[in-house]
């Protein structure tokens, strides 16, 4: 009874015919591979999403030593306009004392390290960290202070004490103007 | 039985001799305009689209709202973001309550929908004598024949017949349903001064405004016309293969070969 | 009964899975090399797994769909914007979906049309026709329910007139309205509701579509000559004859599915659903989809009381529309044994031929009264129209039964020999 065996080891033509069955094959495999990639991408950020993926902030209005918080593809971001006290402090700081190790440079663009653009999420296990309003704790360093386990940052937003692992992340920035942040 | 046949005949035949005819509207039929976006191959004519986008922002806009139309998508019709970002500016539109709970308003920024004259219909009402002036981002789509209905209707205006009852502050159009229409005639020769030169007759303005409001009713025509092409070929190819294939594999059946006997 | 057989994979794994869950012996045994399948199938017998295929890409357009969509009355309309404008791919998939309603009734209505002729309904084969006119009527309810969603000026007139069908029921009708609506009128609650319902029914269906390959596997496959299976001479395996001839079939239904859904998506919709609903202002013409048009032609066609004019009313008019629309259709339920000839195939009835060659007539003639305005003489023809429909299955096929003489019957299906109906 079985059929199928025979069909296909028949007489001549049996290259030709195999040909054309997988040219058949791989075509239509060719095309469901192609059909799928709009099901899938369809999942990735949407236009109006990505529109949203970089915003614009006026700095003017950020006085020396204060900070504001945005919200940045839904997650805050800290802007803070540092003290020279602050900068030369962040400085100071021996790169071998640190957890995660990295300088102040290496997390401020150059001629603009008054200012400190850090993610305002705690590495540890994602909280805000407190700091940003005037009389928030600030830390045993003067930073940031996250409530939640207690990790202690510094002013350049680096993890000094507690159970954070890295320092507070570095979003991708740019200065469009004297008064214009530009991030993302 | 032959009766019921011929009956079942006659029927048949009457059946098909009606479904040509079609209940006559009370409107004209649409002229007909050869568009760029027409046909399969068919794509938007950037030139006109950006000259109509600035016939809707110095005519339409005083008016009708645009609601699903956002500054960023002028990129599609060809326009550089810093022109992009220039064009929102020039709009304002409502920010986030400032420190005190107050409303504040902020200039426009490419994601943000272009502004609505009227802050809501019943504004636009009584702007407009009672007669609420339709969102357009959807109106070549939400008519029949809807690019040669907006343009016949821009271009339709007329004085009315003596015998037409025009109702006060209507308007008679030939190609609006009932003949008269709330809104005024919006283009006038040289309403708009194009930035490119072109003549703004009353015609050359309806054809950009329409093939703008075709852009801003589906964005993604010439994408659609341009995978489709790809899409329809593909599938042209494989249904070829398949056929082939399918003549090779039922040839011993044809032949009438048994496939159960051992 | 076809005969059951036991797939034994080479692959041991293959193999030790078949011996916990015969599943490729399932396939096997309904669309593959053991499925023994009449050799002489034409192209209608290709739209069965062309609705098949329909309803796997309405299942996953859907999905996709539903990722973006937003039933709630103040955003769906703008949400379906959104999918069109600013998601990835979101156009393509919803016009694959809204055009795929469409081809998927397409196929379904030629793969019916087919069981009419070649009388697919009769023995052994009732069940399996009943579980088609089942899934039918499961599309016909998701396909309306899909329909509201957009949330149009059509999605929501359309939803208020056909949920207010059922306020014709005596007594109980306004209070059963009232709860399909969850309110006084169509509104937030019914389109929550109608996106649930959207969404699980067509995994009823996929249930059903699998009880009716089951019927399939065990009444075996009809074909176009309508006799029965003599010897093995008569069949081929279904893989890979009848695979190739699907695949073949789908590629040229899906050439023209592609060239709707790029070139003329809006081509099967209503123009009207691209105005945002509006429940104060009724469209000039409320038009269902095109794929119950003969319905509603239906329907509307009842415009008389059953009852002596004057004297007294049986049945008001309002219900007897709606009894005769529902009637349209459970009336294919009984067709079996409304249509006694022992002969199936239409090519051996010579008058049976010529009233199905009519009720196809009838069918695009009612569809095309269903899109007409009820003016004029289109009330009257609808009159004509519906009731040719329900002759043709109430009268005309149990009379045919008894008086028609069928014309000699093929010896088998592969000695096409003829000799005299039995």
């Amino acid at each position: 009874m079985s059929t199928l065996e025979t069909t296909n080891h028949e007489e001549d033509g049996v290259t030709r015919r195999d040909m054309i069955h997988v040219s058949a094959g791989v075509m239509a495999g060719v095309g469901a591979i192609g059909a799928l990639w709009p099901f899938i991408d369809q999942m990735n950020p949407a236009a109006d999403t990505l529109a949203l993926a970089s915003v614009e902030v006026d700095i003017s209005q950020i006085d020396v030593g204060s900070a504001i918080v945005i919200k940045w593809r839904g997650k805050p971001v800290f802007i803070r306009h540092r003290t020279a006290a602050e900068v030369s402090e962040a400085q100071a700081v021996p790169v071998s004392d640190l957890i995660d190790q990295q300088t102040d440079e290496e997390r401020v663009l150059a001629g603009k390290d008054e200012w400190l653009v850090v993610m305002g999420v705690c590495t540890h296990l994602g909280c805000v960290p407190l700091g940003t309003k005037s009389g928030d704790e600030r830390g045993d360093y003067g930073g940031w202070f996250c409530p939640c386990h207690g990790s202690h940052y510094d002013t350049s937003g680096r993890i000094r004490k507690g159970p954070a692992p890295k320092n507070l992340e570095v979003p991708e920035y740019a200065f469009l103007s004297d008064t214009t942040l530009k991030i993302g | 039985m032959k009766f019921v046949k011929n009956i079942a005949i006659a029927l048949g035949l009457g059946s098909l001799a009606f479904s040509g005819a079609q209940a006559a509207g009370t409107a004209e039929h649409p002229l007909e305009i050869d568009w760029s976006f027409n046909g399969p191959l068919g794509q938007f004519d950037m030139a006109s689209a950006q000259r109509g986008w600035q016939v809707y922002k110095q005519v339409c806009s005083s008016c009708h709202s645009l609601k699903y139309f956002r500054f960023r998508n002028l990129a599609d019709i060809g326009y550089e973001e810093d022109m992009i970002k220039a064009f929102a500016a020039e709009y304002e539109v409502p920010g986030e309550v400032d420190d005190y709970g107050d409303p504040t308003v902020r200039a426009a920024l490419p994601q943000d929908v272009f502004p609505s004259a009227f802050p809501n219909d019943n504004a636009a009402r009584s702007a407009n004598a009672g007669a609420l002036p339709p969102d357009l981002s959807l109106m070549v789509k939400a008519r029949h024949d809807g690019a040669n209905y907006v343009y016949s209707l821009l271009v339709g205006y007329e004085d009315a017949p003596a015998d037409f009852d025009l109702s006060s502050g209507m308007s008679y159009n030939p190609y609006f349903k009932g003949s008269q229409i709330a809104m005024a005639e919006p283009l006038f020769e040289g309403a708009v001064d194009y930035e490119d030169g072109t003549p703004a007759t009353k015609e050359q303005m309806a054809k950009d405004v329409v093939q703008f409001l075709t852009y801003v009713a589906e964005p993604s025509l010439q994408k659609r016309h341009e995978m489709g092409i790809k899409v329809l070929i593909y599938l042209l190819i494989l249904t070829i293969i398949l056929y082939i294939s399918m003549k090779k594999i039922w040839r011993p059946v044809k032949e009438g070969k048994n496939f159960y006997e051992d | 009964m076809a005969e059951w057989k036991t797939a034994k994979p080479e692959n041991k794994a293959l193999g030790w899975l078949e011996e916990r869950l015969p599943i490729l012996s399932l396939v096997n045994n309904v669309v593959g090399p053991d499925t023994p399948t009449p050799r002489n199938l034409n192209y209608m017998w290709n739209f069965g797994s062309l609705a098949g295929l329909m309803l796997v890409v309405q299942l996953l357009s859907g999905i996709v769909l539903a990722m973006h969509y937003a039933a709630t009355t103040d955003v769906a309309f703008d949400s379906v914007e959104r999918i069109m404008r600013d998601v990835n791919y979101g156009w393509l998939m919803r016009y694959m979906h809204a055009n795929g309603a469409s081809f998927f009734f397409i196929a379904v209505y030629i793969h019916i049309f087919r069981g009419l002729y070649f009388g697919s309904y009769k023995a052994p084969r009732e069940v399996l026709w009943m579980l088609g006119v089942v899934i039918f009527l499961l599309m016909m309810a998701t396909a309306f329910m899909g329909y509201v969603l957009p949330w149009g000026q059509m999605s929501f007139w359309g939803a208020t007139v056909i949920t207010s069908l059922f306020s014709a029921i005596p007594v109980v009708g306004e209070s059963i309205v009232q709860l399909l609506w969850g309110g006084f009128s169509v509104d937030n609650p019914t389109l929550n509701r109608f996106f649930s319902l959207h969404y699980l029914l067509p995994f009823v269906i996929t249930g059903v579509v699998i009880l009716h390959l089951w019927a399939k596997k065990v009444s075996d496959s009809g074909n176009p000559l309508g006799i029965e299976v003599k010897s093995s001479a008569d069949q081929i395996p279904f893989h890979p004859f009848y695979t190739i001839k699907d695949a073949f079939g789908a590629g040229v239904f899906f050439l023209i599915f592609a060239a709707f859904i790029f070139y003329m998506p809006n081509a099967l919709g209503h123009p009207d659903n691209y105005i945002p609903a509006e429940p104060l202002v009724t469209p000039d013409s409320i038009v269902p989809e095109w794929y119950f048009l003969p319905f509603y032609a239906i329907l509307r066609s009842i415009d008389f009381p059953l009852g002596i004019p004057g004297v007294f009313e049986l049945i008001d008019a309002k219900l007897l529309g709606v009894i005769a629309m529902f009637a349209s259709i459970l009336v294919w339920l009984a067709l079996p044994w409304l249509d006694t000839s022992k002969v199936r195939s239409g090519n051996f009835r010579p008058v049976f031929k010529w009233f199905f060659a009519f009720l196809v007539i009838d069918m695009f003639f009612l569809t095309w009264l269903g899109g007409q305005k009820a003016e004029g003489n289109i009330p009257l023809y609808g009159k004509f129209a519906t009731l040719y429909y329900f002759a043709y299955f109430l009268v005309i096929l149990p009379v045919l039964s008894r008086k028609e003489t069928p014309l000699p019957l093929p010896e088998s299906i592969s000695n096409p020999v003829l000799k005299p109906a039995e």
